[in-house]
């Protein structure tokens, strides 16, 4: 055949022009092709190594001599049980619950204001003022709370110079918020946690936000309800799977982190502070492997339940 | 990061009606205040990199950036990170265009479990993804290095360029291809000619954001470095040694700009994507 009549240059050697020829014909032996390296990438390299990881947790660990032996056990799953361990697993799950309430509040008003009230302009200032945070550096985020929460920082002066610095004092003497600083408390800890996971929780409300029709609201308050019934009755409803959206990325986020829990507040260890602690210093691989199971259990709890509010369709 | 994912691809679905109703005084309040919180920590550093203490006086000064300049440690971190963050881009770039160039038109069975096997390790704890691949590193006996991070660097960027290319892939129709072909142009060429073209914004937005998320990346490079010194790594052993503070302002200051201009980009390039040549009726 020939292609002199042809608008484009074609490839003028045939092996290609066959190759090419074959590859579009033979559909699937171009699909296989095409998803052989990265099937080959991720079956090998990325499951090939969580089930290696997921493997080791079954291994003993002789406490005695400080080393694995390949003897399959179940005692690493047992452990998790352990008050020491049943604690650090509680401890985590609290401060994952509390910051993903606490960002949904902060995100809600931010989110409703953008969508409903703000200008074309505003909106896209807006967008991209929870953008820039969003992927802003984490260390750097973590690195700038570190500075800003210590004694010699921005909050301590502000707070000595409004004279609330009794006020403070009180509020760390609290058992389950205190400590001996901000640094070192509780609630330095939740601030920074809040912090740097707020922007996940306010673009998925907004989302959710921007598909509530204003007429809905309009027809609530001409049938004579107030603005707070309107809210409980009519918007919250309809927004709810776009919090449970953003929710599960403040909590698993939450869940699996280690660098802010070594870094902020006291010394207790969190899951992934305890995973870190585990495969390093110990060298106690087979309790760090069981115990990234925990995080992995309780996402995929809260995936399910959040699947049942609806979540995934406001994503 | 799971969400960084999602919105690379999901623009804004902006009511065309504009705003007309007042907002409540305390609403807005609200609204801006967030927004000062989620800003002033980023403000703090970029003010302090400008800043220097002599005795009582406070001034600004650039003297900090020539100081940061002038350290090894610093220009080799910042040396390592691009350079890691680049193969990634790559291999993560020739990978995710595979992927989303077999699966955008096909169905086959199999291919929801492909999918998820992407998403998995951002979906995941980065502790996890950490974790697995230096235990499978220990078993096999590898030694960590340069090459350790950028394969679990690529790992979790190759998603990002698949959710952008494949986007694009579905919004580019069919025909342009069919029509090249009729036309006589083989596949290699039709590739060249037509099917790169449309893609070539979506594969630079994705090849930004898969930098910009390697070059920052943390919790799974402390698994995988060994004792390479990548920038993230440099700003957390600083946080130990706080009489260094004013160079790591500055370091802090360029990781955001080196940061922060990638997204920017990426989201200008893909912005007003939805109507690509041809695809009009």
């Amino acid at each position: 055949m020939q292609y002199a009549t042809s608008l484009l240059p074609t490839t003028s050697n045939p092996v290609l022009r066959w190759l090419s020829n074959t590859l579009y014909r033979k559909n699937n032996l171009f699909l296989f092709l095409l998803l052989t390296p990265p099937l080959l990438w991720f079956g090998v390299v990325y499951l090939g190594s969580l089930f290696a990881l997921l493997w080791q947790s079954f291994y003993t660990f002789d406490s005695f001599s400080m080393s694995v032996s390949n003897d399959l056990t179940l005692d690493n799953y047992r452990a998790l049980f352990d008050a020491t361990n049943l604690d650090i697993i509680l401890r985590t799950l609290s401060m994952a619950i509390t910051v993903t309430l606490a960002c949904a509040c902060i995100a809600f008003p931010i989110a409703y204001y953008m969508t409903r009230y703000g200008s074309r302009a505003e909106r896209g200032f807006f967008y991209i003022a929870v953008m820039l945070p969003m992927w802003a550096s984490y260390i750097v985020k973590t690195y700038a709370w570190t500075v800003i929460l210590s004694q010699e920082g921005i909050l301590y002066w502000g707070i000595n110079h409004l004279g609330l610095s009794s006020a403070l004092n009180h509020v760390l003497q609290l058992p389950a918020v205190g400590g001996n600083t901000l640094a070192t408390s509780n609630l330095g800890r939740f601030m920074v946690f809040t912090y740097i996971w707020l922007p996940f929780m306010i673009l998925p409300i907004q989302a959710a936000l921007e598909r509530v029709p204003t007429n809905l609201l309009q027809a609530s308050a001409d049938l004579g309800a107030r603005p707070a019934q309107t809210f409980r009755k009519v918007l919250f409803p309809l927004v709810f799977p776009g919090v449970v959206a953003g929710s599960i990325f403040t909590f698993s986020l939450t869940l699996g982190d280690y660098i802010i829990p070594q870094l902020i507040g006291p010394s207790g260890l969190f899951i992934g502070t305890m995973v870190y602690t585990m495969q390093g210093s110990i060298g106690n691989m087979p309790l760090a492997a069981a115990f990234t199971v925990v995080p992995i259990v309780l996402i995929f709890i809260y995936l399910a339940l959040a699947k049942r509010a609806g979540a995934f369709d406001a994503l | 990061m799971l969400y960084k994912i999602k919105q690379s691809n999901i623009k804004m679905r902006f009511k065309s009606k504009a705003n007309n109703d007042q907002s409540p005084t305390w609403l807005k309040t609200l609204a801006y205040g967030g927004l000062v919180f989620l800003h002033f920590p980023i403000v703090f550093i970029l003010i302090n990199a400008f800043v220097a203490h002599d005795g009582n006086n406070t001034y600004l000064t650039l003297k900090w950036f020539s100081a940061a300049f002038a350290r090894e440690d610093v220009m080799s971190a910042i040396a390592l990170s691009l350079k890691v963050a680049s193969v990634a881009t790559l291999l993560a770039l020739v990978m995710g265009t595979m992927a989303a160039a077999a699966l955008y038109r096909r169905n086959f069975f199999g291919k929801e479990a492909i999918t998820t096997m992407l998403i998995l390790p951002i979906a995941l704890p980065g502790i996890i993804t950490g974790i697995a691949l230096l235990s499978a590193m220990n078993i096999l006996k590898i030694d960590p290095g340069f090459w350790t991070i950028v394969v679990s660097h690529a790992t979790f960027c190759v998603v990002m360029i698949y959710n952008n290319v494949v986007a694009r892939f579905r919004r580019m129709p069919h025909s342009l291809v069919e029509a090249s072909m009729d036309l006589g142009a083989d596949g290699f060429m039709t590739f060249r000619r037509i099917i790169l073209p449309q893609l070539a914004t979506a594969l630079l937005a994705g090849a930004l954001l898969a930098f910009a998320l390697s070059f920052d990346e943390l919790i799974v490079t402390i698994f995988t470095a060994g004792h390479e010194i990548t920038l993230p790594i440099w700003l957390l052993n600083q946080l130990a040694r706080p009489r260094d503070a004013a160079i790591t302002n500055v370091v802090a200051m360029m990781v955001m700009l080196i940061t922060a201009i990638p997204i920017i980009a990426a989201h200008y390039l893909t912005r007003g994507t939805e109507s690509i040549a041809g695809s009009g009726k």
